[in-house]
């Protein structure tokens, strides 16, 4: 169950961000989470969309260097604690996290979305299972 | 007025029949002792059909092939030696890849004439026994250091065996033993002007009176920055690892073009396309050939300088041929921090890492008075991980093995997919926003 993220490799320059997310606008294409990575010279804008592949076309059309990792979504109690008791089950199982991010939250739902990228998807995803979480699927996290 | 001085007043007031004569008299000379003694130039006298007994002076050069870097490349590292190693005393090295560096070998004699060449330059400056002469140009396989340390013993002054860099104490030593005479390339001139000026000393409180500065091309504009952060009169030379280093050719104090030191390099210029000797006055490509050296004599060198030679009575007295400042280059060589590179090094380390040459651009300028230098790459699908961490290794490995290539460091700026301006004909790879000439 894992979803696909988009990585694009942005300058540090003024108006790149505005170049890329007018890309994805032109496309038709909805943002469900976002997150930069940023060293001083370059950044990684990581992403996901509601339509990957249309997405991809889009940015690459536009000459962007883009990269398609897989990566998890889990829904957390929307309350203090909710993040903690998955960051837990992972170190249990220990499992490396290599950076994650949150999701757009729906404000009527009482859980929030996080996105991990793990360094092994299989064993993050049975161990968050078996704990009794909630993994989003593609089209869920695009509905959510 | 002064008695004008000279190192080697003979020589360097010969009248110019008289040393026409001498050169025919090496030359002839030069030419049988290569003949005999380096096959590959040999060779390439028996493919344009020319013997020893062809030349019978000055007037038969053009008939003897050139020599140029790609030969050399090819007989790296020994050769074109011409001699036994057991009789060389010392080597010396351009900078450069492995393998692309050029090895001048020397016997004694040669260090010798070259340092008696520098010693020519030093009189020239003003510079005497009773002068105190700082060396701030590298010492090592670099003949700057080397050269210009062997000049100043000659002419007995106090020398400074300083190398490049460490300025504090470049100052600090300039004004504890009073150096009269700085040698060093003109953006550390300059450089260090600005320090001194930085450090609160006024150009008056140092009893600096010359200069002597080469290695790289400098303005006029560059020349009045210098006299004036320092308080000196700043003096020209030139020089090629290939024709032994600084000192085959120097200004006087009437700064109109470096005096050859004729009776041992001849200089013609030539058409870069089609090799024709062209006449006096006349803008074409330097090509020496060296008539005294012994373990390295290298024929009709091409330099791949621009420049013009001119005759006609100097007010200094020498009757040397001068040379203008080099105007450029025919080839696509650039000197960057005092360094020769070349835009295929950079291509060579790009296929190295990446198994593939990005489009790439090298953007030089000079802030201040120190050379930068920058290369543009355009990442590519293959080069682009997910995480910061495998895009900064990548921009780490790229700048280590520049720096090992070429010895200098640049600014490694990775750049988005067709960022870089494509040109219609030949890709812009380098863009020097430097006025050098």
């Amino acid at each position: 169950m894992t979803i696909k993220q988009i990585s694009i490799f942005v300058e540090n320059k003024p108006g790149r961000l505005s170049d890329v997310t007018a890309v994805l606008k032109n496309g038709g294409i909805n943002i469900r989470a976002i997150t930069t990575a940023d060293s001083s010279d370059f950044g990684i804008l990581r992403l996901i969309v509601d339509d990957t592949d249309k997405a991809i076309e889009c940015l690459k059309t536009a000459d962007y260097l883009v990269k398609v990792t897989n990566v998890i979504a889990v829904t957390a109690d929307d309350k203090p604690g909710g993040m903690a008791s998955i960051m837990k089950t992972l170190y249990k199982a220990n499992i490396s996290v290599e950076y994650m991010y949150s999701a757009f939250l729906n404000p009527s739902e009482v859980t929030a979305c996080l996105i991990l990228r793990v360094d092994s998807n299989e064993n993050a995803i049975e161990a968050l299972t078996d704990a009794g979480y909630k993994l989003l699927s593609a089209d869920e996290l695009a509905k959510f | 007025m002064a008695e004008k001085i000279y190192w080697d007043k003979d020589i360097e007031t010969m009248e110019h029949d008289k040393m026409v004569a001498l050169q025919s008299e090496r030359l002839v000379k030069q030419v049988r002792h290569v003949w005999d003694n380096v096959p590959y130039y040999r060779r390439l006298m028996e493919e344009k059909g020319v013997t020893p007994d062809d030349i019978k002076g000055v007037e038969d050069l053009h008939k003897l092939p050139f020599i140029s870097k790609a030969d050399l490349r090819e007989n790296y590292p020994d050769g074109m030696l011409a001699v036994p190693k057991s009789e060389c005393v010392r080597i010396q090295s351009t900078s450069g890849t492995t393998g692309k560096r050029v090895v001048a070998f020397y016997t004694q004699n040669d260090v010798d004439m070259w340092e008696n060449c520098v010693a020519r330059a030093i009189t020239a400056a003003g510079g005497t026994k009773d002068d105190v002469l700082q060396v701030a140009y590298g010492y090592g396989l670099f003949t700057g250091g080397a050269g210009i340390h062997g000049g100043s013993h000659k002419v007995g002054c106090l020398t400074l065996p300083m190398s490049s860099g460490n300025t504090e104490r470049q100052i600090q030593f300039m004004q504890d033993l009073g150096s009269t005479i700085l040698c060093c390339t003109p953006s550390y001139a300059a450089y260090i002007g600005e320090t001194v000026k930085e450090m609160g000393i006024s150009p008056d409180e140092l009893k600096l009176k010359a200069g002597i500065f080469g290695a790289e091309p400098w303005t006029e504009e560059m020349r009045q920055e210098i006299e004036k952060s320092l308080g000196l009169k700043a003096y020209d030379i030139y020089g090629l690892t290939e024709t032994s280093g600084p000192g085959v050719a120097f200004e006087c104090e009437e700064q109109t073009g470096m005096h050859i030191n004729e009776d041992n390099f001849i200089a013609e210029i030539i058409d870069p396309d089609t090799g024709e000797v062209l006449p006096e006055g006349s803008k074409g490509e330097l090509v020496f050939t060296s008539i005294t050296k012994e373990a390295f004599p290298l024929l009709r060198y091409r330099t791949r300088d621009i420049c013009i030679l001119t005759r006609g009575k100097c007010s200094c007295g020498r009757t040397l041929v001068k040379m203008c400042k080099p105007m450029g280059r025919s080839d696509d060589m650039l000197i960057i921090k005092g360094v020769n590179v070349f835009p295929s090094q950079i291509e060579t380390v790009l296929l190295k890492d990446f198994n593939a040459t990005p489009n790439y651009q090298i953007v030089v300028d000079r802030v201040g008075n120190v050379d930068t230098f920058e290369i543009k790459v355009e990442l590519s699908d293959e080069m682009f991980g997910d995480t910061i961490k495998s895009v900064s290794e990548l921009e780490k490995k790229l700048s280590a093995d520049i720096v090992q290539i070429l010895g200098i460091r640049a600014k490694i700026s990775l750049a988005e997919p067709k960022s870089i301006p494509r040109s219609e004909g030949k890709a812009v790879r380098v863009i020097d926003k430097r006025k050098l000439v």
